[in-house]
């Protein structure tokens, strides 16, 4: 089940996921689904809507942190070609498990969230990707949505408005790049997921050559709540420039691991402290894994670090999705990012000659010197190779691959050279 | 493989098929949920089925392989009646994933690709399953099974074998 709120802190996506049976439109109803948005669609048109997106401040949750509202307003109008959104539920990156729970805790949500977004877009189509795996979420999600168009939620004339939307699930089937939003496009064409070149951003090119606008679950489930109650509201939340609640998926070594959605700006160590129970072992984290595995890791120093898109970057690192998995004094780093790293080179889509050659050869590297058979020399073409990686690719999975291995070598050169061969040998002779 | 032996979908599916393509801007978005369709009726994705599949969306055979062997979940081999897919990243590593997996292993005395005796599993060790709070977590036909321990783990193939619910 979810886990409670200890602290009874704001929350907004997850105000209602504790509620039993949340999930069936009867129950939603009860807890305040739906209520708004007759006013939404009868009173507010587009450009309100955008401008109270502005407003609240919001930025993407899926890890980037784009301002919502601003995305919104380059989508160009009148075009002639319909206009897509896409929900992005692929939420494939390790440590990442927040949208599971609103997909199957409180589906209403997202989907208001999705009719009120494809209002101000001008959208008819709109569909939610999800991963393969969540084959649970994908079906409480289609009879969630099966209910809304029964009750004239979704599909032709909207609750006599004039307005019509169709939404429909799609599942994609393990690939995790196609949590990148051109990949997650191309899988949506049925194609394999490989990402596109950008310009053009889907904003403007982007389902089948038309103007697409990608959102995140979370990011979409906090639309219903900003126009409720203003984009004030939601911009006095949190801190200026991060401004709102977020769902911090918190995992590894702690006793409470789980989703806790608490202000922006609330600090690690009250996260995991008050709310995940502590650590396992010990007092203060050997490593910080800050917003998903592909960030680079902060250390024990920044355990009060507010958590901020703006804080964490200073910190050197980034919010990203707000996963953040804590490893304790018991981790064994090296053996972690070779396990990160065989991730990355089994989800490579190897499209670009760096991250399909460059991840491939990081991981038999690492496996080496996790085995005890690396040496001095092997460093330096860990570091090499991950630094001519990042960024010479056209996503950013190949970033991603190397933020691990390289975090390791900064932070913990001792432990990786007592993992080689020279080192071992030296003991032993 | 004769003519009368060819996979092929029955009416109701194909009825099924004929409404989602109509869903999508073009009928080829359709592939990933027909492939979903084909391995739910078929077991598998053999090379007849995915053809029968580009069949009946008017696709090349080639445009559906591109697609089946790029994702992880289209399998093109039969595997055990159930599959057992343990999740070994990064947090499920914290909690005893490897050791997991290895106990498995050693359980059902087969390695990934293969199919016990009996035809009842078959193992894998998957990538991150996204519900990294109930790491380890074991995915058996799909169904989460999470905070996975020895006993349990035990407890699972135990039943299936005596031919319990699970």
């Amino acid at each position: 089940m979810i886990s409670s709120d200890p602290k009874k802190v704001q929350r907004i996506c997850f105000d209602n996921i504790e509620v039993e049976n949340m999930h069936k439109l009867e129950v939603a109803k009860k807890h305040g689904a739906y209520a708004f948005l007759p006013t939404v669609l009868k009173e507010f048109d587009a450009e309100k809507i955008i401008d109270e997106v502005k407003t609240s401040g919001l930025r993407g949750r899926g890890g980037a942190g784009f301002p919502t509202g601003l995305k919104w307003s380059f989508v160009p109008r009148n075009t002639g070609k319909p206009t897509y959104l896409l929900c992005n539920a692929d939420e494939g990156e390790p440590g990442t498990f927040k949208d599971r729970d609103i997909m199957r805790f409180d589906p209403h949500l997202l989907i208001e969230g999705m009719i009120m977004a494809g209002f101000a877009l001008g959208v008819k189509d709109a569909y939610i990707y999800v991963r393969g795996e969540f084959l649970h979420e994908y079906n409480v999600m289609c009879a969630a949505i099966e209910e809304a168009y029964a009750a004239n939620l979704l599909g032709d004339n909207i609750l006599g408005t004039g307005f019509s939307m169709n939404l429909l699930m799609h599942r994609g089937a393990g690939a995790y790049i196609c949590g990148e939003e051109t990949a997650l496009i191309e899988s949506l064409e049925g194609k394999s997921g490989r990402p596109r070149f950008k310009p053009p951003f889907p904003a403007v090119e982007g389902f089948y050559g038309c103007p697409t606008v990608v959102n995140n679950v979370e990011t979409i489930a906090t639309v219903p709540a900003i126009l409720e109650h203003g984009g004030a509201w939601h911009a006095a939340i949190g801190k200026p420039n991060n401004t709102g609640c977020k769902i911090f998926s918190v995992s590894g070594h702690v006793n409470k691991p789980g989703n806790y959605e608490v202000p922006m700006g609330t600090s690690l160590r009250t996260l995991v402290e008050d709310f995940c129970g502590g650590l396992q072992h010990g007092t203060v984290p050997k490593v910080i894994i800050p917003g998903g595995s592909s960030t680079p890791w902060l250390m024990g120093e920044h355990y009060d670090v507010p958590l901020t898109y703006d804080d964490i970057m200073k910190a050197g690192s980034f919010l990203g999705s707000g996963a953040i998995i804590i490893m304790d004094e018991t981790a064994d780093v090296v053996a972690v990012t070779r396990r990160l790293a065989h991730f990355y080179a089994h989800e490579s889509c190897g499209q670009c000659t760096p991250c399909r050659e460059g991840t491939g050869w990081v991981e038999r590297i690492l496996t080496r010197v996790d085995a005890g058979e690396g040496t001095h020399a092997d460093i330096q073409v860990l570091k090499d190779a991950s630094t001519h990686m990042a960024g010479r690719t056209i996503c950013a999975l190949a970033e991603g691959a190397a933020a691990p291995v390289l975090s390791m070598l900064k932070h913990f050169p001792e432990e990786v050279e007592a993992k080689l061969k020279e080192e071992q040998a030296e003991k032993s002779s | 493989m004769s003519a009368s032996e060819m996979p092929k979908f029955s009416e109701a599916r194909l009825a099924e098929i004929d409404a989602l393509i109509k869903r999508y801007p073009s009928a080829k978005s359709a592939l990933m949920p027909v492939l979903y369709m084909a391995q739910q009726d078929f077991g598998y994705l053999s090379m007849e089925t995915q053809q029968m599949v580009a069949d009946v969306l008017n696709l090349r055979l080639m445009e559906v392989r591109e697609v089946v062997t790029f994702y992880t979940m289209f399998k093109e081999q039969p595997h055990g009646k159930y599959l057992l897919e343990v999740c070994t990243n990064a947090s499920c590593m914290l909690n005893g994933a490897d050791e997991l997996y290895a106990q498995m292993k050693d359980i059902l005395g087969i390695g990934p690709g293969e199919i016990t005796e009996d035809g009842l599993f078959s193992i894998a060790e998957v990538e991150c399953a996204g519900a990294c709070a109930g790491a380890p977590v074991v995915q058996v036909n799909n169904v989460y099974h999470e905070k996975v321990t020895a006993e349990s783990m035990e407890a699972l193939i135990t039943k299936v074998r005596a031919g319990e619910a699970i």
